[in-house]
């Protein structure tokens, strides 16, 4: 028998007690980068400086939802060894010391691979809070959604702005925690602020119209305050991925690298001159 | 038994494999290719402006030429080519970049993109983006773009752009990744013709029913010379368009043995093979569960073959479906004894193969001794070896 997880979702504890004003910021970094004894650290680190969810990213060696920032991260974590034993092991070291909202992120074939079970039953065993799968759109779902709800696994699909209405409402349907809005068709971290604003309008209407069961949180591109400022306005979040993982392979490996990470990541939550 | 094999299903599956792995941003675009290939398929004047094509500018039919020296080499059952490698630009490749180019402009696309291992579908592409008067991005990795230079330096004379791929192992894996981010980024204006019976539904489909030609020529070909069907059915694997095109025409004449043959590379006992079927397991890989080669993590395995066009990781979910239900033998073949075929068909017949088709080619050392004189063995000659040249000159 799996054990059961009583403890109700952080995700969607985070969303129910904020203030709809506030803008979640949720960070997503690779798991195993830069090196494999450095993420337990870094999202520790990310919540002293305001982060307030951790999407954890499982390398792929062909992400092809993704821009080349995130695969460079995901090949050096490769090459450092990353398992999804470690990962776990990860999750586990950052539960003794936080309870921050922690959702997996990762392509279907790893998975798969280690078995779609096991692998919810081992996740949600971490602490993990929930799944994102940016290749198993809502078509394929069935290959693992008795796993999920068995393990009280939030499932979080995404939207893009090519998702006609209807299916904003079923993908709404379907998901828990909360939807990922995608804000621009492209790969992760591929386009500037301004092409996102002129873009995005338009489908965070959409969105807020059709998608009301779930909390929204938007990303693909956002790289500053700024940039969050302008696109969140109707979504309750917002979530910094190739921007982070930029950073960190602008310091790293200097003398105190996480520094400056960390500088990006207070600026996030309260603008560069906080 | 008689079959009845209507597949894929309506989620693209065929048994446990295919369907649509891919990001949200693609599924509009996809259900999008399928509604249009739906409807030309119930369009008498596509078939028509297809057929006339493949008639007037492919070079199609291709011939069934009857290898007589070959035949002899072997001393058994008759062998015949079906000799794809004189269509126009020299593969059997153009068969669907031509079908997928003339749906895209149905559709109303103006760019389109692809991607290309050994470049035969990267020139196919090229060629019929110059026909029609399409913009044209081909995707192609540093290795496969050394490899096969006669094949750049053909798409840019035919005024598409070549894109090198400089991620991972820099093939046609790290190509086919490349395009999709392209098609993801681009989806509203872009159609990628994706080359093999490979990638998310309906591709797969769509890429086996503009191939299928193949076989349907073939059918009636030897009807007329040999009165019957065949009794083998032989044809490289990659992807697998080529074996998928010939086989497919036959799939219920349960009589008809049908055989695939993979890349060994450097032996199915080493690292260093791309024999997807013969030694991989179920996974998902550019959009479609099939058999992969990946670790125990579920990390995608550098293949290799000598063979641009064989140098791929997946197979078509068909392929995997079709060994499963054990309707299709599938074999590997090593890098050493395809170079040495390639050898034999130009002595034997004055044909020289690319070097994906003498896989198939090297099979008939295995298969002949067990076939009866008054069999006959099809093999799809499925291209030809001028851009195999530089490496075939090196090799011997």
């Amino acid at each position: 028998m799996p054990e059961e997880i009583v403890q109700p979702s952080r995700v969607r504890e985070l969303f129910r007690n904020k203030k709809d004003s506030d803008k979640v910021v949720s960070l997503f970094i690779t798991a195993g980068y830069p090196e494999l004894d450095a993420t337990v650290d870094l999202i520790l680190g990310f919540e002293k400086n305001g982060a307030e969810m951790i999407e954890l990213g499982i390398p792929f060696s062909d992400p092809l939802a993704d821009g080349p920032t995130v695969q460079y991260a995901s090949n050096i974590a490769i090459e450092n060894g990353i398992t999804l034993e470690k990962i776990f092991h990860m999750i586990r070291e950052i539960r003794k010391k936080s309870q921050i909202p922690l959702v997996l992120m990762g392509y279907i074939n790893p998975i798969l691979r280690y078995g779609v079970e096991k692998f919810c039953r081992d996740a949600a065993g971490a602490g993990a809070d929930g799944l994102i799968i940016p290749d198993l759109p809502p078509e394929e779902s069935a290959l693992i959604t008795d796993s999920v709800h068995k393990n009280h696994l939030d499932m979080v699909y995404l939207v893009a702005p090519n998702t006609t209405d209807e299916r904003m409402q079923q993908i709404d349907q379907l998901s828990s925690g909360f939807v990922y809005c995608v804000s621009v068709t492209g790969v992760t971290g591929a386009r500037s602020g301004d092409e996102i604003e002129a873009s995005v309008n338009r489908f965070i209407h959409r969105v807020h119209k059709n998608i009301t069961r779930n909390p929204k949180m938007i990303g693909f591109g956002i790289r500053s305050f700024e940039d969050a400022q302008k696109i969140s306005e109707y979504t309750d979040g917002f979530i910094v991925g190739s921007a982070l993982i930029g950073t960190i392979r602008k310091s790293y490996p200097e003398e105190n690298w996480q520094d400056s990470v960390f500088d990006f990541v207070r600026s996030l939550s309260s603008g560069p001159s906080n | 038994m008689t079959m009845n094999y209507t597949l894929p299903d309506e989620k693209g599956y065929f048994g446990k494999f295919g369907g649509k792995f891919v990001p949200e941003i693609l599924i509009p675009a996809l259900e999008e290719l399928e509604n249009a290939y739906r409807e030309i398929t119930r369009d008498p004047g596509f078939e028509e402006e297809y057929r006339k094509l493949l008639e007037e500018y492919v070079g199609r039919p291709t011939k069934l030429t009857f290898a007589n020296r070959l035949t002899e080499h072997f001393g058994r059952a008759r062998i015949y080519l079906k000799r794809e490698d004189l269509c126009h630009t020299g593969a059997h490749k153009i068969n669907n970049a031509t079908g997928q180019l003339l749906l895209a402009k149905k559709m109303g696309k103006s760019r389109i993109i692809a991607e290309t291992g050994a470049g035969q579908h990267g020139v196919a592409t090229a060629t019929a983006c110059a026909k029609f008067g399409f913009e044209c991005v081909i995707y192609m990795g540093e290795e496969d773009i050394r490899r096969q230079k006669l094949n750049v330096d053909r798409m840019r004379l035919l005024g598409a752009e070549v894109r090198p791929v400089s991620s991972g192992s820099r093939t046609l894996k790290d190509a086919t990744n490349e395009a999709i981010r392209d098609w993801v980024t681009n989806v509203e204006d872009t159609f990628y013709i994706i080359g093999s019976v490979v990638g998310p539904h309906p591709y797969p489909m769509i890429t086996r029913n503009f191939q299928r030609v193949i076989g349907d020529e073939t059918r009636s070909q030897l009807m007329k010379v040999e009165g019957k069907l065949p009794d083998y059915l032989v044809a490289c694997i990659g992807g697998g368009s080529n074996a998928i095109g010939l086989f497919y025409p036959f799939i219920h004449d349960e009589e008809v043995t049908l055989i695939g043959i993979e890349a060994a590379g450097e032996g199915v006992e080493t690292e260093k093979h791309a024999a997807t079927i013969t030694k991989g397991t179920r996974g998902v890989l550019h959009g479609s569960m099939s058999y992969l080669l990946h670790t125990e993590e579920g990390q995608i395995q550098l293949p290799h073959s000598v063979s641009a066009g064989l140098d791929y990781p997946g197979v078509g979910p068909e392929h995997a479906h079709l060994h499963d239900i054990k309707r299709v033998e599938y074999y590997a073949v090593t890098d050493s004894d395809a170079m040495r075929s390639v050898k034999l068909l130009s002595e034997t017949e004055g044909i020289i193969p690319a070097i994906e088709t003498a896989h198939a080619v090297a099979y008939l050392e295995t298969l002949m001794p067990r076939t009866e004189e008054d069999e006959v063995v099809v093999l799809n000659c499925s291209g030809r070896g001028d851009k195999d040249m530089k490496t075939i000159s090196e090799w011997f």
